[in-house]
């Protein structure tokens, strides 16, 4: 268990050390931040100091190694633009973009779960097909048009909802319904595999066999096994929503990690932007591990699997 | 009592029919763009206005019938040369990052030891980042092209392929046929020519039909971002972020027609390749 625990722990801290090298090294491959900071017209010697200031003029190896030294410590560097450290920006926004997951998740449940649970109990009827039709437009419907047309219908033509900013929960919920409805549909097929899977196996049908009703065998003996997985991944794609939800931020103008993301990027905010990537990278990495070890700790077998 | 055989397993056997006739249609619209246009895609209709309705509706003409945008400039026309970018980056980028999946996947399944280590430990690392985000970095940090577009979703979209035919290489390498090669003398790149390549084509062909929607919606994405296809080139993608201004106006066929051809296109493309699937693989028949 303990070797299980510190090859994870090791692989993560691979992951980590590749993927935040690679993005520091494209970072400074396809541009010079420094052209970017001086006024037009500035001389070299402005450049060059410029370049001092901010630690540029250092090889990239030195300039890596304290980054990352630095990223251990919490200090990300600071953003170029907005002359903060870069994780006081990511903390100033995070809440916003945990509530606009929390919302999607909550959103991607509602539809996802019960629409698995039926769509697996009535497997092979039309309650099944519907069921799979939903499944295929949630792949299919691009999340940020369907946030475009959520506007045209309920704010423009029935002025229900406002358009875009934070506030109480009318400004959430179009946001949320628009990055929640892919996840959906990841739900409902996840649902649906996994209450076949167990309604199929031998305790279900000693339930049956028993003359329990099959309300009782579907509530009370599958749905509480079946859910394990669902609920894994429902923490999971949480995390994953927290930080991919750019397009859906960039339309609804929420102050999201999203926006902040999708704003350094176009002011070339370097520090802003690696650090914003990377720390996304930690928190996916992080809950892919903390799932890892939660499931060798309930199950043995994975343990043993390499 | 005859018992009929239960419905999804005969209709599953059967090409799905509206798919394979979207894909078709999408397929020649894109070909013959140039014969099928009404007008120019980068230039404004000669006489019209700007935003100009559909032609049902009041104030709208046949001569731009689902109306203009922005700039005076046929959305019909400009739809049906969208085709073509989003048939091409789809297409195009699925057929990168399967290459370079199917490489990673043999080389990491078959040869194994470090360069297992190494290609999925890089299979992890591009895994840890939400694809859209890796994409929209890498897009922003290239400069937008259409065949940049191709190159970064390529990159982006590879670690699929990687991780599930590595799996399969793994069981093929223990089989009898590739020991006897080995045995035989066959050298590593023979081996993977002519056994582990024609073995894995049928996974690699599943993943690709299931991928091409994915590639599609992302490119839609960048391009609307800003980051992608760049204007005046008429992609879908671009053409709901030239609507964005207007959607509070309430000129709504911007916005709805370029989203619904992208729905239809990955729709078709989703059916088709969840037919492929269970085609081509009989244990996936009951998921």
């Amino acid at each position: 268990m303990a070797a299980f625990i510190a090859r994870r722990i090791l692989y993560s801290v691979v992951t980590l050390v590749i993927l935040s090298g690679t993005i520091f090294l494209i970072v400074r491959l396809t541009g010079d931040p420094v052209l970017l900071m001086a006024e037009a017209g500035a001389s070299t010697e402005d450049l060059a100091r410029i370049r001092q200031q901010w630690g540029l003029d250092r090889s990239w190896a030195v300039q890596y190694v304290t980054f990352m030294q630095n990223a251990l410590t919490g200090e990300l560097g600071k953003s170029f633009n907005y002359r903060l450290p870069v994780s006081e920006l990511y903390f100033q926004r995070l809440p916003n973009s945990l509530q606009l997951g929390l919302f999607a998740t909550l959103i991607s449940l509602l539809i996802g779960v019960p629409a698995g649970i039926v769509s697996a109990v009535k497997v092979n009827t039309w309650w099944d097909s519907i069921a799979k039709g939903v499944a295929l437009l949630g792949l299919s419907i691009p999340g940020f048009w369907l946030g475009l047309v959520l506007i045209l219908v309920f704010s423009v033509s029935l002025r229900w909802l406002p358009t875009s900013g934070a506030g109480d929960w009318r400004h959430v919920l179009m946001p949320a319904v628009a990055l929640g409805w892919y996840f959906a549909a990841s739900m409902l097929r996840l649902t649906r595999s996994s209450m076949l899977e167990v309604l199929g196996s031998e305790y279900i049908k000693l339930a049956r066999l028993k003359g329990l009703p099959d309300v009782v065998v579907i509530a009370m003996h599958a749905f509480k096994n079946a859910l394990i997985p669902v609920f894994t991944l429902a923490g999971v794609n949480l995390v994953v929503m927290v930080n991919a939800a750019v397009i859906i931020e960039v339309i609804f103008a929420w102050p999201g990690i999203g926006r902040l993301l999708y704003e350094g990027i176009f002011q070339r905010d370097f520090p802003l932007v690696q650090g914003v990537v990377i720390l996304a990278g930690f928190m996916i990495v992080g809950i892919n591990l903390v799932v890892d070890i939660a499931y060798a700790v309930i199950d043995p077998r994975i343990r043993l699997t390499r | 009592m005859r018992l009929a055989p239960p419905m999804s397993i005969r209709s599953r056997r059967e090409a799905p029919l509206a798919a394979v006739v979207i894909l078709a249609a999408l397929v020649l619209v894109a070909i013959f763009a140039d014969l099928l246009a009404p007008h120019d895609p980068t230039l404004p209709v000669p006489g019209a206005n700007v935003f100009d309705p559909p032609f049902w509706m009041e104030g709208g003409s046949t001569a731009a019938p689902l109306g203009t945008d922005f700039q005076a400039r046929d959305i019909l026309s400009r739809l049906i040369y969208g085709t073509r970018v989003s048939l091409i980056v789809g297409l195009m980028g699925t057929l990168v990052a399967g290459a370079i999946g199917t490489l990673m996947g043999i080389l990491s399944g078959y040869i194994g030891g470090w360069v297992d280590q190494v290609i999925m430990r890089v299979t992890d690392a591009w895994l840890a980042l939400p694809a859209i985000v890796f994409a929209i970095f890498l897009a922003a940090m290239i400069g937008p092209s259409m065949w940049n577009i191709i190159v970064i979703l390529g990159a982006v979209y590879w670690t699929r392929y990687a991780r599930v035919i590595r799996g399969e290489v793994l069981t093929l390498r223990e089989r009898e046929f590739v020991k006897l090669a080995e045995i035989a003398g066959a050298s590593k790149l023979r081996i993977i020519k002519r056994h582990i390549l024609p073995n894995v084509a049928n996974t690699a062909m599943v993943l690709a039909s299931l991928t091409v929607g994915v590639v599609i919606i992302a490119e839609a994405s960048l391009s609307f971002l800003g980051v992608g296809v760049p204007p005046p080139q008429p992609a879908w993608g671009l053409m709901l972020s030239e609507a964005r201004p207007t959607l509070l106006a309430g000129q709504w066929w911007l916005t709805v027609f370029p989203g619904v051809c992208i729905l239809l296109i990955v729709l078709a493309t989703q059916l088709f390749g969840d037919w492929l699937r269970v085609k081509l693989d009989p244990q996936q028949r009951n998921l």
